[in-house]
C-alpha cells in the first residue's frame, strides 16, 4: 500500500501537465506530422481512380493503353466529378505534367453529355475522351496520372531538391529552367546566416552594454531593445523602405551633406542590403536577449581577475569573457538563424529579384498552388537543417548550457 | 633583500566614489618587503576600496601609491605585477585548473616547457598537484582557495593581495587555511596585503595589522601590541573581550597614570589618549587581567563586587560581576585552580594593576 | 432589502427569451480583400443589406487562395460563408467541392428588370462563383517624373532607351508574360495561343529579360502607388483601382495607361456545407445586383457585371468626377484589353511560378 500515495502523486502531476501536453500535441505535434505525412502520402487519386490505377499497372508504357483502360477512366472519372473530387485529381496530375488540369476537368465533365448524346457517340471510349480532348491520343496523360495515382511518392521530396522521375524510371535533374529549390535553399542558408553574423555583431556590444550597466539603466536599455517588438512586422518594413529607397531619407541625407550626387544615390533597398538591414533590424532582439541572460551571470570579477593576472583586455576578452559567454552567442545565433529561415515577408518587401527564399515557396505552396505534399516535403528539408544545426550546437557547446534561462 | 625597504606605500590617498563621502581618509601606510599587513575593518571601512587602488581597479581620487618608491598610478593593472586572490576565486570555470595556473605565464610569453614545470611547482606548493585536470566546479571550496592562491603566486608576483579569500569556507576549513596562507607566506617571502573582517584570522596570519574605521586606520601594530596596547576604544573593542568602563578624569597620578572616577569608583589607569582633569574617558580591562579576591593590599585598585552569574567553558571559568555600577564587568579564570568556590550572589573584591587599565579616548565623543 | 419580486420575475422571463434564441440577431461572414475594395463593398453592399434584412455582416480580410476555405471545409467547422475570390480559384474550389453551385436564374433581376441570366455578362460566368466586377491590371506612371513624351502602349512600359528608369512589376509570372508578350507585338487575340507554346514562353522570358535589372518587384497592391509617388520607379503595373484611389482622391499626377491592360474578373461563392446558407444566398443575391454593383463601382473604379448596371455608374460619391474614364470595362478603355485566360492559368501556374522564380533567381 505504500506505493498508492506515490502513484497518486505522479497521477495527479501528470493531470496538471496534461493540458500543455494536449495543446503541445494538437498546436505543434500533430500538425508537423501531418505535413511530414503528406509530403510522401497522397491517397486522393489512387482513392479516386482505384480500377484504372489497376489496369495501368498492366500497361507496358509504350504506346496507348487498352480500350478497357479508357473505359474505366471513363467511368470512374465521371463518379469523381458527381463526388467533386475531380478537381484535386486534375490538381495533382497537372503537378506531373503542367496542362493537363483541364483535359481530365473537361473530359470528367463532358462525359456524362457524351454518354447521352448516343447520335454523336463513338465506338469506342479512346475515341469518345480523344473527341472531348484530343491529349488523350498521347500517353502522356496517362503516364501523368499513373505517377500521381502512387499512394506513397517520393516525387514531393525529389522536387524539393530539383530532381524528378523520368519516365524510363531513373532519377534524373529537372531541367535547367525548373531548377529552384536547390538554388533557393542555399541563398535561405546564405542570407540566414549573414543576418546571424550581423546580429551577433551588433548585438554582442550592446547585450555587454545592458549586462555591464547599473539594474535601473538595464533596464530602460532592455526596453528599448524590445520596443521594436511593439510595432507590427509590416510597419517596421515598410518604414526601413521610407528611409533607405533611392528617393528616402539617408539618400536625401547623404545628397544635402554632399556625399553623393544626386545621380549617384545609393541603392540600399530591393536588394540584398535592403533584405540584410530589415531583417537584421527585425531579429536583433533575439540575439541580444540570450547574449543579456548569460553575460549578467559572468561575475566581473574574472576580467578584473585576468587583468591582474598580466592579461591585456584583448587577450581578457578572447580568453577569458567569450568563452564564458559562448553559450549565449549559441543560443541567439541559433535563434537568430532559425527565425530568418523561416522569414519571407521582410525579404519579399524589401529585397530585389533575390528577395524570394524557400519560405515563400513554402507559403506558396500552402496558400495558393495547394501542393501541400511539395509544401510538407520543403519543410520536412528545412526542418532536418535545423535538427542537423542543433545537433552542431549541442556537440559544441552542449545544449544544457544554451542560455536562454 | 633587506627586510626593512618599504614595499608599498600610500601616502595621503583618499577617495570617495560620490565626490563627496569618502570611503578612504588620508591615508598613509607603509608594507615592508616580505610583511604579512592585514587591513582589519568592519564592512565599509574601506579596506576592499584601498586594495582594489593598490590593484588598480579603483583609482585614488587624491595622494600617491608607490611600490618600489615608484608611483603606479597611471599603471594599468596588468603591469602592475601583482598576484591577487580574490573574494570568490574568480577561478575561470572554462579552463582546467593547470590552464588557470597557466593563463597568467600564457600571456607573459612564456615558453610550454617552463610553464608546465612552474604550473607544476605552483600546484605543489599548495599541494594539489593531482588535481590540474579538473575543471574549478568539481572542486571543493578550500581545493578552489588553494587553487586561487596558487594562480596568483604562479607568475612569482612580489606582491600578493588577498580580498577575503576564507570568507566562504566553514571554520575548520578557514582555521586550515589560515596557516596553509602563513606556511605559504613563510617559504616564498613574498609580500602580503591581506583583508579581513575576521580579527582572529588577522591575528594568526599578520605581521602588523592596520585596524582600519571609517576610511581611517585607527592603528597599526603587530597582533600583540593590538591586544595589549590598543590606541583607541574602537581597537580594544575590535580586538578581543575587554571590560568598557566610562568616566572622568579626576586627576593625575603621574606623566604616564590618572585617577579616573567610574560609577563611583576611584580607579587608577594608564594615560594612553591624551588627557586633562575633568575630560571623559574609556577605560579598556581585559576580562583575563583582573583578579577575584586578591591578596588584600596588592592592587592600587581594587573594588568590591558581586557574582552575577557563572559560565563554565573548559578552559575557563566566565564570571559576570556587577561593579562599578554596571552589572556586565567580565572577569575570566582560567582553568588551572578550580574556580575558588565561587558561587553566585558571593560579595568579592576584584583588582587590577593600573597598566592593565588603559584610559582611552571617550567613545561617545567619538562618533 | 427588500427584494423587488415581480421585477426580478421579469428579468429573468427576459434573460430566458434571449436565450431560446428564436429572436436572436442572425448573421453571416464575408471575406474579402480589405483596403479600398473592403470599405467600397462595406458601404455599397454590406451595411444596405444588414438594414434591409436586419442580418448582421461580419467582415474578414484575407489574401486570396484556398488554403483557409479548404482547411474549414476538411474538418466541417464552417465560419466563413460568403468569400470574394479571384475566379480561377473560384473554379478550383468548384471542381474541389469547396464552394456551392449557385443556380444563376435564382438571382433577381437587372435593374431594367432583364432576368438575370441575361443581364450577367458573359465573362466569367462559373458553376459556383457570381461575377461582381471587372478589375483590372494595368501600368501606369508619375506625370511629374516624365517630361516630354509620354508612354502609350505596352512597347513603351519595355521600351529603357525612350523612357529610361526603374520600373515596378509584381513578383508573379501572371501578368507579366502576358505583357511581354503584348509589347513583343504579339496581337491581342493571340497571347494565350503563344503561351501555350514552350517557344512562346521562352519569348515571354526573353522580352522580360530585357528589363529584369531595372525591375523593382512588388508583392503587396498598395506599394505601386507609394513606388510611383515617392519616384523610387518611373512606370509599374498596378491594380487600377489604387491608381484611382491615388489619382482622385489623394490628387496624385498619376495616369494610367489602359493599352494591353488585363482584364480580369472578380467573383463571389458561398463556401460548401455552410450552416447559414439560406443567409448566405440572400446576400449573394443582395450584393450582385446591379444597384449594389453600382454602388461599389461608384465607390471604387471597377466595372460592374450586370449590363444593366453600367450605365448607371455616375460620379464617385466622395470626389464627384465622372467614374466612366476610370472604368476598365468602358468602351473606350476596354478597346485593347487583353481578357485572363483563367483556365490557361489553372493548368500552368505550378511549373510557371517555378521557372519565373528560377529566372528571378538567375
Amino acid at each position: 500500500m505504500a506505493g498508492n500515495p506515490a502513484r497518486r502523486a505522479r497521477l495527479r502531476a501528470l493531470a496538471l501537465v496534461a493540458p500543455l501536453l494536449i495543446f503541445v500535441g494538437v498546436t505543434f505535434v500533430a500538425p508537423l506530422a501531418t505535413m511530414l505525412m503528406r509530403s510522401v502520402h497522397d491517397p486522393v487519386v489512387a482513392d479516386a481512380l482505384p480500377e484504372t490505377l489497376a489496369l495501368l499497372e498492366g500497361w507496358d508504357g509504350d504506346g496507348l493503353p487498352a480500350e478497357a483502360v479508357y473505359e474505366t477512366a471513363a467511368r470512374e472519372l465521371e463518379r469523381s466529378n458527381e463526388e467533386r473530387t475531380i478537381g484535386q485529381v486534375a490538381g495533382r496530375v497537372n503537378r506531373v505534367q503542367g496542362g493537363l488540369r483541364s483535359v481530365f476537368t473537361s473530359t470528367a465533365r463532358e462525359l456524362r453529355d457524351a454518354r447521352l448524346d448516343t447520335g454523336a457517340a463513338q465506338d469506342t471510349w479512346r475515341g469518345t475522351m480523344t473527341a472531348i480532348d484530343s491529349a488523350w491520343a498521347d500517353p502522356a496523360p496517362w503516364h501523368a496520372l499513373r505517377t500521381a495515382g502512387e499512394r506513397f511518392t517520393s516525387r514531393h521530396y525529389l522536387n524539393a531538391v530539383d530532381m524528378e522521375r523520368l519516365p524510363d524510371g531513373a532519377i534524373g535533374r529537372q531541367p535547367e529552367e525548373r531548377r529552384i529549390y536547390l538554388r533557393l535553399f542555399g541563398r535561405t542558408m546564405l542570407v540566414s546566416g549573414a543576418i546571424t553574423v550581423l546580429c551577433l555583431l551588433l548585438g554582442y556590444p550592446i547585450a555587454h552594454l545592458i549586462a555591464r550597466a547599473p539594474p535601473g539603466r538595464a533596464d530602460l536599455l532592455l526596453v528599448l531593445v524590445l520596443v521594436p517588438f511593439w510595432t507590427s512586422l509590416l510597419v517596421r518594413t515598410t518604414s526601413w523602405i521610407v528611409l533607405l529607397q533611392t528617393q528616402g531619407v539617408i539618400n536625401d541625407v547623404l545628397v544635402a551633406i554632399g556625399l553623393v550626387g544626386d545621380d549617384g544615390r545609393l541603392a540600399m533597398v530591393y536588394n540584398m542590403t535592403g533584405t540584410l538591414i530589415a531583417m537584421t533590424h527585425v531579429l536583433l532582439p533575439f540575439m541580444v536577449l540570450p547574449l543579456y541572460s548569460v553575460m549578467r551571470g559572468i561575475p566581473p570579477q574574472y576580467m578584473s581577475a585576468a587583468a591582474s593576472l598580466g592579461a591585456t583586455p584583448l587577450q581578457a576578452f578572447l580568453r577569458v569573457y567569450l568563452p564564458q559567454s559562448l553559450p549565449g552567442v549559441g543560443a541567439g545565433a541559433l535563434l537568430v538563424f532559425i527565425l530568418s529561415i523561416g522569414f519571407y515577408i521582410t525579404p519579399a518587401l524589401v529585397g530585389g529579384s533575390d528577395g524570394q527564399l524557400i519560405s515563400n515557396m513554402i507559403a506558396y505552396h500552402m496558400q495558393t498552388s495547394l501542393n501541400w505534399g511539395l509544401a510538407g516535403a520543403l519543410g520536412g528539408i528545412l526542418l532536418v537543417g535545423v535538427l542537423v544545426l542543433y545537433m552542431v550546437y549541442d556537440r559544441l557547446v552542449g545544449v544544457e548550457r544554451m542560455g536562454l534561462s | 633583500m633587506s627586510g626593512n625597504d618599504v614595499h608599498v606605500e600610500f601616502a595621503g590617498v583618499s577617495k570617495s566614489y560620490d565626490g563627496r563621502t569618502l570611503v578612504v581618509r588620508d591615508l598613509d601606510l607603509s608594507v615592508r618587503t616580505g610583511e604579512f599587513v592585514t587591513l582589519l575593518g568592519p564592512s565599509g571601512s574601506g579596506k576592499t576600496t584601498i586594495l582594489m587602488m593598490l590593484a588598480g581597479f579603483q583609482t585614488p581620487t587624491g595622494g600617491e601609491i608607490r611600490i618600489g618608491g615608484r608611483p603606479i598610478q597611471n599603471l594599468p593593472p596588468r603591469k602592475r605585477g601583482i598576484g591577487m586572490v580574490f573574494q570568490n576565486y574568480a577561478l575561470f570555470p572554462h579552463m582546467s585548473v593547470g590552464a588557470n595556473l597557466a593563463f597568467p605565464l600564457e600571456v607573459r610569453g612564456m615558453a610550454a616547457e617552463e610553464r608546465q614545470a612552474r604550473v607544476g611547482r605552483a600546484l605543489a606548493l599548495v599541494r594539489l598537484e593531482e588535481l590540474s585536470d579538473r575543471r574549478p566546479g568539481q572542486l571543493s571550496g578550500g581545493q578552489q582557495q588553494r587553487v586561487a592562491i596558487a594562480r596568483a603566486l604562479v607568475f612569482e608576483p612580489e606582491l600578493v593581495l588577498m580580498d577575503e579569500p576564507l570568507g566562504a569556507l566553514d571554520r575548520s576549513l578557514r582555521e586550515e587555511m589560515q596557516y596553509e596562507i602563513r606556511r605559504i607566506h613563510r617559504s616564498l617571502g613574498v609580500t602580503i596585503v591581506y583583508v579581513t573582517h575576521d580579527q582572529q584570522e588577522a591575528m594568526v596570519m599578520s605581521d602588523r595589522i592596520a585596524v582600519l574605521r571609517d576610511g581611517v586606520v585607527e592603528q597599526i601594530a603587530p597582533p600583540e601590541g593590538l591586544y595589549e596596547e590598543p590606541e583607541r576604544a574602537f581597537v580594544a573593542s575590535f580586538i578581543g573581550e575587554n571590560n568598557r568602563l566610562h568616566g572622568r578624569v579626576a586627576g593625575m597620578v603621574d606623566r604616564d597614570v590618572c585617577e579616573v572616577e567610574t560609577g563611583g569608583e576611584m580607579v587608577r589607569a594608564l594615560k594612553v589618549a591624551p588627557c586633562e582633569v575633568g575630560d571623559h574617558v574609556t577605560l579598556s580591562i581585559r576580562p583575563e587581567r583582573v583578579e577575584i579576591n586578591p591578596e588584600p593590599g596588592r592592587y592600587r585598585n581594587e573594588l568590591r563586587a558581586e557574582v552575577e552569574d557563572l559560565t563554565f567553558l573548559g578552559d575557563h571559568l566566565r564570571v559576570r560581576l556587577a561593579a562599578c555600577a554596571r552589572e556586565d564587568f567580565i572577569v575570566k579564570i582560567p582553568n588551572v585552580l578550580g574556580h575558588g568556590g565561587l558561587l553566585e550572589g558571593d560579595a568579592v573584591r576584584i583588582g587590577w594593576t593600573a597598566s592593565d587599565c588603559r584610559a582611552l579616548n571617550h567613545e561617545g565623543g567619538d562618533e | 432589502m427588500r427584494v423587488n419580486m415581480p421585477g426580478l420575475l421579469a428579468a429573468v422571463l427576459a434573460m430566458a427569451a434571449c436565450g431560446t434564441g428564436s429572436d436572436a440577431p442572425r448573421s453571416i461572414t464575408t471575406v474579402s480583400w480589405g483596403g479600398s475594395y473592403g470599405r467600397a463593398v462595406n458601404e455599397g453592399a454590406n451595411i444596405p443589406f444588414a438594414e434591409q434584412t436586419g442580418i448582421r455582416v461580419e467582415v474578414e480580410d484575407y489574401n486570396g487562395g484556398l488554403a483557409q476555405i479548404r482547411a474549414q471545409v476538411d474538418i466541417g467547422e464552417i465560419h466563413w460563408d460568403v468569400v470574394d475570390l479571384e475566379i480561377a480559384d473560384a473554379v478550383r474550389g468548384c471542381d474541389e467541392g469547396l464552394l456551392e453551385r449557385i443556380d444563376i436564374t435564382s438571382l433577381p433581376p437587372g435593374a431594367d428588370g432583364t432576368p438575370a441570366e441575361e443581364d450577367f455578362v458573359d465573362d466569367g460566368r462559373t458553376e459556383c462563383g457570381v461575377g461582381n466586377l471587372y478589375w483590372s491590371t494595368v501600368y501606369a506612371y508619375n506625370a511629374d517624373n516624365i517630361p516630354g513624351e509620354k508612354p502609350a502602349t505596352m512597347a513603351d512600359f519595355f521600351d529603357l532607351e525612350k523612357f529610361p528608369g526603374r520600373r515596378g512589376m509584381r513578383r508573379v509570372p501572371k501578368v507579366n508574360l502576358e505583357f511581354a508578350l503584348i509589347a513583343d507585338g504579339v496581337p491581342l487575340d493571340q497571347v494565350y495561343a503563344t503561351m501555350d507554346t514552350p517557344e512562346g514562353l521562352d519569348r515571354a522570358f526573353a522580352k522580360l529579360e530585357t528589363i529584369k535589372d531595372e525591375v523593382i518587384w512588388w508583392e503587396a497592391g498598395a506599394q505601386p502607388p507609394q513606388m510611383l509617388a515617392d519616384g523610387e520607379v518611373v512606370m509599374t503595373t498596378a491594380y487600377n483601382g489604387r491608381i484611382f484611389n491615388a489619382q482622385v482622391l489623394e490628387n496624385q499626377p498619376l495616369v494610367i495607361v489602359w493599352d494591353g491592360q488585363l482584364l480580369d474578373v472578380g467573383q463571389v461563392g458561398i463556401v460548401a456545407g455552410t450552416p447559414r446558407l439560406e443567409e448566405a444566398l440572400q446576400y449573394l443575391a443582395f450584393a450582385t445586383s446591379a444597384e449594389s454593383m453600382v454602388r461599389i463601382a461608384r465607390r471604387i473604379s471597377y466595372s460592374p457585371m450586370r449590363k444593366s448596371g453600367m450605365p448607371l455608374v455616375t460620379t464617385h460619391v466622395v470626389a464627384g468626377v465622372e467614374m466612366e474614364p476610370h472604368m476598365p470595362a468602358s468602351p473606350a478603355n476596354v478597346a485593347r484589353a487583353l481578357r485572363y485566360d483563367w483556365a490557361w492559368w489553372v493548368d500552368h501556374a505550378d511549373e510557371l511560378n517555378e521557372r519565373f522564380s528560377a529566372w528571378l533567381a538567375r
